[in-house]
């Protein structure tokens, strides 16, 4: 047997424009459990998708028990004994739980293409059971709940291991970021009986798990591993010390005083609850200030933005703006009442990329852009112009499809369509750096502040403490749902360690 | 909306479709004391064969997250290569009996043409079938030529027409197709893989699973279907024509949706569509007995899709979602 048991060498992929990772390297020996930390979009996922074969790698090589291998397809890595748990949920609703478990691998569950139920329930069961969970395999489901699924696809991940006489290696994304108390415990049990048989990779947020259960802990940002260590020589504080680097971010230096924030509120609401997502969320935002939220998946901050730009109802709790109750019943009326949303799923939803540049900016506010007939082109144009120069959206001209601009300048568009019109109250960044370069990122940030000198509300989400420190006036921090900690950085500046202990 | 309202409608959803076939029944029998009667029965039965084997066949279509308009021209070719296979009064073959597996022979082809352009060629089957049908219109009219060949095979032509037990052959058959189809779709990884691939096609690539492979065998299986349909009817009628499968997509769709197949995929059960097929051939028979205007039928048959349209999306209606 090789002391390696999987080693991904100078593994580096991008998509379109940004780097999701760049040269990593990383070994998981036998029976070992390494654990995977870093801030949202620091290549986690990336890195697991890769040594899974969902996608491949640009440059590097999986090197598996000593030989290089080149995973063509998922079902080469799951035959080589290589399970993934994904991040995302990955379960077929409309089918039974032993199906789901046994998805593509059904062995003897299925023989000359006929399903034989019992011993396919009977396979599944035995997973279920190491487990520890009592749901018949039999049970549909998207009767299940919630943590019942995030179990269930353990299980599936787990299953690999009827497929390979080798030891497997099981790659879990977040296993437990959905999960009760009584959840997590099982998987961590699960995760602890593995280790006589199986290497794992474990991602969490949760650092105390991460330190429980792994033997070795790599450290990743900006998709670059910054750091490896014995888990037995960390503490909770130290590895959160190294989760937040070194100051890499000095590029994003924030302008000390804001003095432009005004008194008077623009949006407020006042114990705000949606069900499962969020409970009693208030907050007030003046004019000219930045609020950055912050907080983990699943902590609500997101579902919070939904509600704000009226995808999401509340089910109790009001919304003030500047000083009026509203209720809005979709996103138009968020519109027409000066609020504006960037989207994190910037490709899909922020801005259309078949469309010219100059389109995608005056699509939200078209009306102001008719003459008496038609639309008025030159007006359109011109003011495109305008913003392509103040903006700085580096396009070759107002015409262009925004499909080919960069990520960065396409961004820009974006923020623009909120722009171009009347000047919102309150805008609404979802994760507006996302996938950025530096340049890019400084260039947004900076747009994002000259907006708020102009006196308009923002809120904004991001991936990074280091961005939301760097832009916010205000940092609120959320954690399952409820504000766990509000700080006003010109008062009283959090130390990331604060911000990162009140959102786990 | 309250939560019990929309646990009705919940509950609603997954028996609706039998409530509203008894509803009708009994509304219908109430009304007219001709309307609950064997003869009736037989001819309700009669008339719901050949929608049934369609139904069959779209479910799985469906169920996958595809579309199959091709159906009316695909059964127009069918029709026309059954009738002149048998004894009919245009060409010298007389395959008799065997004239069934090559209809629905002819059938899986187009299907299987179906299949692969959408998943080689990446043609949606919206598009994909609907040129696929054309084409089958085309080559149903070339057969055709002027005159409508006639089915001169009795022995084909009685049994299409006669009864077992006092049931009429074509309802039988139609079962059989329900039993296999019902088989297939619980009790083959062909079937329990059209709910995966409709559930979430991307689930099912990341997990290894040739979803191509499937989708084409669905379409094939489907086309199959289709030119099953085909032959029964032409047998029935005594003629193979181009307007044989005429208003079929619309009402199989229909039936199949009604019947709890959601259009988005990943959901559905064959028995669920041949109530749906029930329902709406007893809403036709009914409606005549009634004395309601046969020009009515269709508005009210519209009027249905409707509704069980918003029923079915009620639970994952989402201000963003997206309908297409």
């Amino acid at each position: 047997m090789t002391a390696v048991a999987l080693r991904a060498e100078g593994l580096s992929k991008r998509f379109g424009d940004t780097d999701a990772l760049r040269d990593v390297t990383l070994e998981v020996r036998p029976c070992e459990v390494v654990g995977l930390v870093g801030e949202n979009g620091a290549g986690k996922s990336t890195l697991l998708k890769l040594l899974a074969g969902v996608i491949e790698p640009d440059v590097g090589q999986i090197i598996l028990r000593g030989a290089p291998v080149r995973w063509r397809k998922v079902r080469d890595a799951a035959d080589a004994g290589i399970g993934m748990m994904f991040q995302e949920p990955s379960l077929i609703p409309g089918i039974s739980v032993a199906e789901n478990i046994l998805l593509a691998h059904e062995g003897p569950g299925i023989r000359l293409g006929i399903v034989r139920w019992r011993k396919l329930f009977a396979l599944a069961r035995a997973w279920l059971v190491k487990l520890g969970m009592t749901i018949s395999p039999a049970a549909a489901t998207q009767s299940l709940s919630f943590s019942e699924r995030q179990l269930v696809a353990f299980a599936r991940a787990l299953a690999v291991e009827a497929r390979t006489r080798e030891a497997p290696i099981l790659l879990l994304d977040e296993p437990t970021s959905a999960l009760d108390d009584r959840g997590v415990a099982a998987v961590l049990q699960t995760v602890e009986a593995l280790r006589t048989r199986a290497s794992v990779v474990f991602v969490s947020h949760r650092l105390e798990e991460v330190l429980r259960v792994c033997d070795r802990i790599y450290v990743m940002k900006d998709g670059r591993c910054l750091a490896e260590r014995e888990a037995g020589t960390l503490t909770v504080e130290a590895l959160e010390q190294l989760m937040v680097g070194h100051e890499i971010s000095t590029d994003i230096a924030r302008d000390a005083a804001r003095p432009h924030v005004a008194a008077s509120v623009c949006l407020e609401v006042r114990e705000l609850s949606r069900r499962d997502k969020y409970a009693d969320v208030s907050l007030a935002l003046r004019h000219g200030e930045v609020m950055g939220i912050a907080g983990a998946a699943g902590s609500g901050c997101e579902e919070l933005c939904r509600t704000l730009f009226g995808i999401d109802a509340p089910q109790s709790g009001t919304m003030l703006l500047e000083g009026r109750t509203v209720a809005l019943r979709d996103p138009a009326d968020a519109v027409a009442h000066g609020i504006g949303y960037v989207p994190a799923e910037r490709a899909s939803e922020g801005i259309i990329g078949a469309m010219s540049v100059a389109a995608n900016m005056t699509l939200a506010h078209l009306a102001r852009f008719c003459g008496r007939w038609a639309i008025d082109r030159r007006r359109e144009q011109d003011v495109a112009e305008r913003w392509i120069e103040r903006l700085r959206i580096a396009t070759p001209s107002a015409t262009t499809r925004a499909s080919d601009l960069s990520g960065g300048n396409q961004q820009k568009v974006a923020l623009a369509k909120w722009l171009v019109g009347r000047r919102p109250r309150v805008l609404i960044l979802d994760h507006p750096l996302r996938g950025l370069d530096v340049l890019a990122r400084r260039d947004i940030l900076e747009t994002i502040r000259e907006l708020a000198r102009d006196g308009v509300g923002i809120v904004i989400v991001a991936d990074s403490l280091d961005e939301l420190l760097a832009v916010s006036d205000t940092v609120v921090v959320m954690r399952d749902g409820r504000v766990s900690a509000r700080y006003s950085i010109a008062e009283d500046r959090p130390t990331r360690q604060a911000i990162l202990e009140s959102m786990v | 909306m309250s939560g019990g309202v929309a646990a009705v409608l919940g509950g609603l959803r997954t028996s609706g479709p039998l409530l509203a076939l008894l509803a009708l029944t009994v509304g219908f029998a109430l009304a007219d004391s001709g309307f609950a009667t064997l003869a009736n029965l037989r001819i309700i039965l009669d008339s719901a064969a050949v929608p049934l084997v369609l139904a069959v066949g779209m479910t799985f279509v469906i169920r996958q997250g595809s579309i199959d308009l091709s159906i009316e021209g695909l059964m127009a070719a069918c029709s026309l290569v059954f009738a002149l296979a048998v004894a009919n009064d245009r060409t010298q073959f007389d395959l008799g009996w065997l004239g069934l597996p090559v209809a629905a022979a002819v059938g899986a082809v187009f299907g299987l043409a179906n299949g692969l352009i959408v998943t080689r060629l990446r043609v949606p089957s919206f598009m994909a079938t609907l040129g696929l049908g054309s084409i089958g219109l085309g080559v149903a009219m070339l057969l055709s030529g002027d005159q409508p060949p006639l089915v001169r095979d009795t022995p084909l032509r009685q049994w299409a027409l006669g009864q077992t037990f006092g049931v009429p052959n074509l309802a039988l058959a139609a079962a059989a197709c329900l039993a296999g189809g019902f088989f297939v779709e619980q009790f083959t990884r062909l079937g329990r893989y059209s709910y995966v691939v409709g559930g979430a096609e991307s689930v099912a690539r990341v997990s290894g699973i040739n979803v191509d492979f499937y989708k084409v065998v669905v379409f094939a299986f489907a086309g199959l279907m289709a030119g099953l349909a085909a032959a029964m009817e032409s047998a029935r009628l005594g003629l193979g024509h181009v307007e044989i499968g005429a208003g079929q997509m619309l009402g199989t769709i229909t039936a199949v949706v009604i019947g709890g197949t959601s259009l988005s995929g990943g959901s559905g059960s064959v028995l669920g569509s041949a109530v749906g097929v029930l329902a709406l051939t007893v809403l036709a028979n009914g409606m005549v007995f009634v004395g309601a205007p046969p020009h009515l039928e269709k508005a009210i048959q519209g009027a249905i899709v409707l509704v069980a349209a918003v029923l079915a999306g009620w639970h994952v209606r989402d201000r963003l979602r997206i309908v297409k």
